[in-house]
């Protein structure tokens, strides 16, 4: 059984978020990247999935910067191989990224495909259905459990309301996780670089990049909205007091 | 090509989902401004009766045992099948577990644009989407082509999108729909042992910034002090910290609080969804730019740490409890 994971990084939110001169893309210039979080999960089902039965576990994510940290936490956590896409990926959409992994799922031939169910991101598309179209393979996302059964997987599939849907899929098909069955687990630092010293990324270089799919970009903007909180400041004293009677006025104490 | 707006309704377990009238909303507006027609499509098993309150020029039903309920793959084969033949100008589906799963996969195979996480089209034509939680607006052109678009809920009312004129049928004769990969096996409802938080009227809910399962206690202390209940966003449930039962967005519950309190959550769409049906919202983050701010009734970017405390003291205080 071979189990690919595709990682992406994308814009740490926590951090103050710009677009660039052009004004049709994020300025990445003091942009933190960090593992997109549904990613992390997916590795996580991975790898949870590879001690519950034999299999390999094999990560790939294109070149940013900050990724070989990534694939090297991938190593520590338990995956078997890390390959990194190299190239320029200023422009690349999805779509692009989809295309891009098709000659390298065709070499390795994975049964089962995992990625994050969405990235915040993500313009056109989750990459998911689109790795899943460029492969001819079935989709599911908003996966939060997954049973591998011989020639196929047996999928928890989350509808809002908290409704699961059970399904199965024959395999080789590829999943977009929402949650792994438990926390993606922790690994020291010490780890990491223990396995900084050991381990291999394997590169690929990738050369040209195809962004058709998605509509041409107009411009990027912070939104302007009409409503905002009115904001109450002070002290924690001063604005416990405030809501306090925020609550009376609502009738609420 | 025509300029016909079509949209994808979803259902599930014999409910039209919200997300349909919005579309068909989102839908009416763009034909208005471009002279065109907005269609409905339908999938199902003996379920043309779920179009009654549709608001819709038309609607295509496709009738097959295989599309009782939503799968990828037999989605897939038909809605391309009509979307090759008819080639409408836009296609609508929902940024939801249903049509973020098709949209893709649909752009791939028919070679067509996508522009996902919409939230609202400009007068002169334009597709706006919301991305980087919510913190950043990409505007867009339509395609020449057909472009396909999955929507947000939050720019256009799903009561725009009911009618009591049921649109005129036609019926589609589905393509061949064997050796499907998917299959639905059954439906897991949720448990109904936990308090239902959707029908209560003060939620205390914390986010990401509550940082450690320690911590969970005092926004506990906080909802108790309320007379209400604690709830979470994504982060926290994904933790283990709280029961999924308590989970409020896009996969867990909408909730209508006369007062919700958002602790440290910066208010991804997938929550902000949930919570808009809300009277009162406060928010507690400290990052000054978190999108929470944009729906909260009243803000706060004090440090959770510095105020819950002082906060529930407070109204203990007022309670006359101490």
């Amino acid at each position: 059984m071979k189990i690919l994971v595709f990682i992406k990084l994308v814009p740490d939110l926590v951090e103050e978020l710009s677009i660039d001169p052009n004004g049709t893309a994020l300025d990445t210039t003091w942009m933190r990247m960090i593992i997109n979080e549904f990613d992390d999960h997916a590795l996580e089902q991975a790898i949870l999935l590879k001690e519950k039965q034999t299999a390999d576990v094999i990560v790939i994510a294109p070149d940013v910067e900050g990724v070989d940290e990534v694939l090297f936490t991938a190593l520590a956590k338990g995956a078997d191989q890390v390959i990194k896409l190299t190239g320029d990926f200023s422009n690349a959409n999805n779509h692009a990224f989809a295309r891009a992994f098709t000659p390298y799922i065709n070499n390795i031939q994975p049964d089962l495909i995992l990625t994050g169910v969405q990235a915040n991101s993500d313009i056109d598309g989750s990459i998911g259905p689109l790795i899943a179209a460029c492969q001819n393979q079935p989709f599911i996302g908003y996966v939060s459990g997954v049973i591998l059964e011989d020639k196929r997987a047996i999928v928890r599939k989350e509808y809002p309301g908290g409704v699961i849907a059970e399904m199965s899929v024959s395999l080789p098909a590829v999943l977009g996780i929402q949650s792994a069955e438990q926390p993606p687990r922790y690994v020291a630092v010490s780890k990491v670089r223990q396995v900084m010293k050991t381990a291999n990324i394997e590169e690929h270089q990738f050369d040209a990049i195809d962004i058709s799919g998605s509509p041409k970009t107009n411009r990027m903007f912070q939104p302007e909205t009409s409503t905002h909180a009115e904001m109450i400041e002070g002290n924690p004293d001063e604005i416990a007091d405030r809501l306090v009677s925020v609550f009376k006025e609502k009738g609420i104490l | 090509m025509s300029r016909d707006i079509f949209v994808l309704i979803e259902h599930n377990q014999g409910q039209v989902s919200e997300i349909s009238y919005i579309m068909l909303a989102a839908g009416r507006d763009l034909a208005i401004a471009q002279g065109s027609q907005v269609i409905a499509i339908l999938f199902g098993n003996q379920a043309e009766n779920l179009a009654q309150n549709l608001s819709a020029d038309k609607l295509l039903y496709v009738n097959h045992p295989a599309l009782e309920d939503f799968t990828q793959d037999a989605y897939l084969i038909t809605i391309s099948e009509i979307i090759k033949s008819r080639q409408p100008g836009v296609v609508l589906f929902g940024n939801t577990t249903i049509g973020s799963d098709l949209a893709g996969a649909v752009s791939i195979s028919l070679d067509l644009d996508l522009a996902s996480s919409c939230k609202y089209f400009t007068s002169d034509g334009k597709v706006v989407s919301q991305i980087c939680g919510g913190k950043i607006m990409v505007e867009s052109n339509f395609s020449f082509t057909t472009t396909l678009i999955t929507m947000l809920p939050g720019g256009y009312k799903p009561e725009l999108g009911q009618s009591d004129h049921p649109p005129a049928i036609e019926n589609i004769t589905p393509p061949s729909l064997e050796n499907l990969r998917i299959k639905n096996i059954n439906f897991i409802q949720p448990e109904s042992s936990d308090i239902d938080i959707s029908k209560e009227p003060i939620l205390v809910s914390i986010g990401r910034g509550i940082q450690t399962q320690d911590n969970v206690e005092l926004a506990e202390e906080l909802a108790e002090a309320l007379g209400g209940v604690i709830c979470a966003s994504r982060p926290v449930i994904d933790q283990g910290w709280l029961p999924t039962s308590r989970l409020v967005g896009k996969s867990g519950k909408q909730v209508k609080a006369k007062l919700y309190i958002a602790i440290g959550i910066s208010g991804a769409p997938e929550h902000v969804e949930a919570i808009t049906g809300s009277e009162t919202i406060i928010a507690i983050n400290t990052d000054p730019k978190a999108p929470i701010f944009d729906i909260a009734t009243y803000g706060t970017e004090a440090d959770l740490f510095d105020l819950v405390e002082i906060l529930t003291h407070r109204i203990n205080q007022a309670k006359g409890n101490r």
